[in-house]
This record gives C-alpha cells, sequence and structure tokens, in this order.
C-alpha cells in the first residue's frame, strides 16, 4: 500500500467506511454539573456499538448555564440507530431509566429535525394522571410530579436522518503505552468537535471488527488482519515494528462534522509524532460497497 | 409599502364595530370600497370614511391613528398581519383572534382577547372585566396565543381560560383566573380576592403571595421549579416582563379542590 509520512507518521493510503444513519439529540439539564454528568453517563451507558447496544450514544458537547434552557448546567447528547422506529425505542428508554431517575434532572429538544421523536408525551404517562402540560414559546413541556419535585421534559426532539456513522481511525504504534497516549490525545481533540460522539469507552476501541465469523451465529468477530499476535499466522496488515493497534469510531449528526472529526484526529497524530505516539494511521473500511460515506485520510491531511 | 393608516378625524358619534378593518379583510379592497364600510353601531351607522381620514396602502399593517374608548371589536377575529392603534380601544378588543398581532398602545374595554386562539395582544394600557374571558353561556375563554397586559387587569381576568398565556404587569381585580380550564397566567403587581376560583387546571403565577385565597386551596410547599425558570426566562426573553416573576423555589397552592383542583398558584418568596 502507498504511504505518505509526516513528522515521522506514516499515513495509509486508505479511507474509513461511513454509513448512513438516523441520529436524534437531547439536552440534559440539573442542579450542579455533577448530576449533569451522572445523568449523561448512565444515559449513554452501554451504547458503544448498534451490534449489541440498539443504538450508539454519547455526550455531544457540555453546555454553561448560559446556553441551557432553564439556565442550569447541562450537556447536549446524541443517539444514533439505524432505524427511526429503534432510536424512539431507545430514545425513550434511556431517557425514561437514566434521566428522569436522576435527581433534578430535566430533558430538553436537541435537534430541530425534519420529524419529530416522542420525547415527553410518552414518558408522561409516568405522572399517572397529574402530568401537566405547558406550551408557550412554540414549545410544549410535561411536567412530571416526582419525588424531588418535577421531572419537566420536551414533548418531543427531532430526528435526522443525514447522520454519519462508523467513521473512524486505526492508530498502530509500537508499544501498548505509544498506543494510548496517541488514541487519548486524539480522542480529546476529536471530542471536540461539535456535533459528534465516540461512542466507545473513552473513545477508543480495541476490538475492531469485521463482519461474520467462521461460526454461524457470530455477526461480527475480531480483525485478524490487525491483531499483533496473529502476525506471522494470518494475512496481517500489520508490520513488525506495530505491537498495539486502537481504533477511534466516530458518529457525526453530518458527513462534514465525521470528516472534521477525523481531522482533528489526524491533526493531533501527527502533531505528537511517531515517538511519542502512533507510528502509523490506518483507517476500517470493507472495500467501498457497502458504506455510502467514504473519508479517504490523504484528503484529510493538514 | 407603507402601513394602511386610519387617521381619526374626531371622536366617534356612536360606538363602533371595527371587526370589518383587520388585515385578512381588507386584503384587495380599493380605498373606495373601504371608506364605505359601515362601522356605526346606532342607526346613524358611520362610514369609515366619516370617521377616518385614510392613507398608505399596506393592508398587512393597519394603523390607527388615535384611538377612542368607542373602538369596539378592534381586530377581532383577525387572522395575520399587524394592528396598531396609538390610543385606546373599546370592548372585545381582539376577540377570538387567531392569528397576527394586535397593539394597543391605549388602555382596552372588558373582554380584551375574548376567546383568543392565537396570535398576540398586547395592551400597553389597562385592559377591563374579562381580559381572555368568555361571553356569557360560552363554554370557555382564551384558547391559544399570549395576551400581554402592561397595566392593570379588571376582574376575571382570564375567566374559563383553557391554553395560552396571560401576563399582566400591573397587577388584576378579584377572581384572578376564575374557573380556568388550563394555560397560564402569570401577574406582576398582585390580585384582589380569592385568585383561581373555582380552577380546574392551569398556573397562575404571581410575584408576592395571595393576599387572600379561596379555603378549597391547600399549600404544597415550597419546591424548585424548572418550569417556573422555563417561564421567568420567556417572559424576560419576549420583552414582557423586565425582571423574574418567580426565582428559584417558589410557594405553591393547589386547587380549587372545590372542583378538579389540578390547577396551580405559584407564587414568588422574595
Amino acid at each position: 500500500m502507498h504511504r505518505v509520512t509526516v513528522n515521522g507518521v506514516e499515513i495509509d493510503d486508505t479511507f474509513a467506511e461511513a454509513f448512513g444513519m438516523r441520529a436524534t439529540a437531547i439536552i440534559v439539564t440539573a442542579p450542579t454539573r455533577k448530576w449533569v454528568l451522572e445523568a449523561a453517563r448512565s444515559m449513554t451507558g452501554f451504547a458503544t456499538s448498534v451490534i449489541g447496544c440498539g443504538c450508539e450514544a454519547g455526550i455531544d458537547v457540555e453546555l454553561p448555564p448560559s446556553e441551557t434552557p432553564d439556565g442550569r448546567p447541562g450537556c447536549r447528547i446524541m443517539l444514533f440507530a439505524v432505524s427511526t422506529d429503534e432510536l424512539q425505542k431507545q430514545l425513550l428508554k434511556r431517557v425514561g431509566q437514566c434521566v428522569l431517575t436522576s435527581p433534578g434532572s430535566a430533558c430538553f429538544a436537541g435537534l430541530d429535525g425534519t420529524e419529530p421523536l416522542k420525547l415527553g408525551s410518552s414518558l408522561r404517562y409516568f405522572g399517572d394522571g397529574w402530568q401537566i402540560s405547558k406550551k408557550f414559546g412554540g414549545r410544549h413541556y410535561w411536567r412530571i410530579p416526582v419525588m424531588d419535585g418535577e421531572f419537566v421534559c420536551e414533548a418531543a426532539t427531532g430526528l435526522t436522518k443525514k447522520a454519519v456513522g462508523g467513521g473512524n481511525l486505526l492508530l498502530l504504534a509500537g508499544s501498548n503505552e505509544q498506543a494510548l497516549v496517541a488514541a487519548e490525545a486524539a480522542a480529546e481533540a476529536m471530542g471536540k468537535v461539535p456535533g459528534v460522539i465516540l461512542p466507545f469507552p473513552g473513545g477508543v476501541v480495541r476490538s475492531g471488527s469485521k463482519v461474520g465469523s467462521k461460526y454461524k451465529s457470530v455477526v461480527a468477530s475480531t480483525n485478524e488482519a490487525y491483531a499483533p499476535t496473529l502476525r506471522g499466522r494470518v494475512d496481517s496488515a500489520l508490520g513488525a515494528e506495530i505491537n498495539a493497534v486502537l481504533e477511534i469510531v466516530i458518529d457525526g449528526e453530518t458527513d462534514t462534522a465525521v470528516a472534521a472529526a477525523m481531522k482533528a484526529g489526524l491533526d493531533t497524530l501527527i502533531g505528537l509524532g511517531s515517538e511519542r505516539g502512533a507510528a502509523r494511521i490506518s483507517a476500517g473500511n470493507y472495500g467501498g460497497k457497502l458504506g455510502k460515506f467514504h473519508y479517504h485520510l490523504k484528503e484529510l491531511l493538514p | 409599502m407603507t402601513s394602511l393608516t386610519f387617521t381619526l378625524v374626531s371622536e366617534p358619534p356612536e360606538r363602533l364595530d371595527l371587526s370589518p378593518l383587520t388585515p385578512q379583510g381588507l386584503a384587495g379592497l380599493s380605498r373606495r370600497t373601504i371608506e364605505q364600510t359601515r362601522l356605526g353601531l346606532s342607526k346613524r351607522g358611520a362610514r369609515v370614511g366619516d370617521l377616518f381620514r385614510l392613507s398608505g396602502e399596506d393592508a398587512e399593517s393597519i394603523v390607527f391613528a388615535g384611538g377612542s374608548v368607542r373602538f369596539d371589536r378592534l381586530g377581532a377575529g383577525m387572522t395575520e398581519g399587524a394592528i396598531r392603534v396609538t390610543g385606546d380601544a373599546g370592548a372585545q378588543a381582539g376577540r377570538k383572534m387567531s392569528g397576527g398581532s394586535l397593539t394597543i398602545e391605549g388602555s382596552a374595554g372588558p373582554h380584551a382577547g375574548s376567546g383568543m386562539t392565537g396570535g398576540r395582544l398586547d395592551i400597553h394600557g389597562d385592559a377591563g372585566d374579562f381580559a381572555g374571558g368568555p361571553f356569557t353561556g360560552e363554554m370557555r375563554g382564551m384558547n391559544g396565543g399570549v395576551l400581554v397586559i402592561r397595566g392593570r387587569a379588571g376582574d376575571q381576568a382570564g375567566d374559563r381560560m383553557r391554553r395560552g398565556l396571560i401576563a399582566v404587569g400591573g397587577g388584576c381585580g378579584d377572581y384572578a383566573g376564575s374557573r380556568m380550564i388550563a394555560g397560564t397566567l402569570a401577574i406582576a403587581g398582585g390580585v384582589g380576592h380569592l385568585p383561581g376560583y373555582l380552577m380546574r387546571r392551569g398556573s397562575i403565577l404571581l410575584d408576592r403571595p395571595p393576599a387572600t385565597l379561596s379555603p378549597s386551596f391547600t399549600g404544597s410547599g415550597a419546591v424548585e421549579s424548572v418550569f417556573a425558570s422555563l417561564m421567568d426566562r420567556y417572559l424576560i426573553a419576549e420583552n414582557i416582563f423586565d425582571k423574574p416573576l418567580l426565582t428559584g423555589a417558589a410557594g405553591r397552592y393547589c386547587g380549587d379542590n372545590a372542583v378538579l383542583g389540578k390547577g396551580e398558584i405559584l407564587y414568588s418568596l422574595r
């Protein structure tokens, strides 16, 4: 494979292949930042991959009190799924179990989408007849009595069909330490890009997968070409100097948000250099036939 | 295009029904036709041309230069556009309006915004009794939209209100929010006797505790209310009030338990 080298870091001439997804966003607020993050982490927990979690979710951005609807600390949470039905189901389950339950929380629409997704208009039934509907300023809220006062929840949020899931960078390093340093730095930079989430733990995934397996019932299995211990045994993508590979997966509200995040990640990794971080950067694809969106690394270089 | 302006020549000799003079009612009409529109309610039957001097041509934006307490049914049934009066209006201003904006720079008479379902009615002065309320025999009052009274509202403001928002800056008379079905009534400047009398649902927001209250209301503590802060921020953002009505924890009564009892009176504890 043809490669270019920038600041000692080899960049593969390849592309990340990503898919169209359905996405939504909500704004969660709470009395303090601590309880914003508790609600958000709970709601976006076990939401790393649609393969096994039903949706992919994460915190897009933390919001200061001046930028939230009710003047309290908050954050914007994004959810991604493969179908509108699944997205709706996951949204209600997660807000109902993790945000409604969290002390002092409130929940607002985070996206003006093409279509509405139900939020408070379903969760209101928790109020058992004591729920109160309020419409003002062109918005519709539900007030649901709970043990610490009221859970205020906007009736609906928006859906976008233009979201992109599965943008990615593969960081190949000489050691696990270098791989982690590179991954942490890249994830931090990429997480700052508005409109994207990195659904895996800390934004980083170490078990990159391929489609299918030798076992009939397993839909995704280890990507042996990038597993260093299988080098020499399988058709490996790794050279002799690579001993650890980590991946960063990106879901974005739009195509351009994903590209911006990948570019931010590449910039950071190149700035870090091969001595401290990744020696080589690649990206995962399926030959270009499955996903609608292709992100060529060389087009994203600084 | 300049606003279609009706300049009042002299005080009208009789009460007028101004409901024909709305943006949707005048759209496409010639000046001659407009001038022949009958407004007077007595046998005299004054026409537009007898009372006003017309200028401008944009019927989407109507201005009455000069007002009168005899201007009844001003903007009644309007659905779009804007009407502004530089003086007072009579009874039933903006009754059953469903859209657009109606601004009264003076005061309005009784039944202002009666049964309105949309749009915004802004009264810079005072309003008479039954602001937003229904006529006798009607089942419900205001059913949507925003009614702002910067001065004082008379008795029974928001009577039988079902939806929408009424904001009063200079206090209300007795029985504010009587028989409310739902909706929001925000009042700065105090209220008279028995606010929320026989309210079923809905919210009455006050900048101070009510002086008298029907015994069929029960206290329900002082709970921090996200709804109250949302409403405060909305009222300030829309330039309806210049400071928050309620901040942080608000006192709350629920009632009226003589009827359904799902209504609330939230009041500032400051």
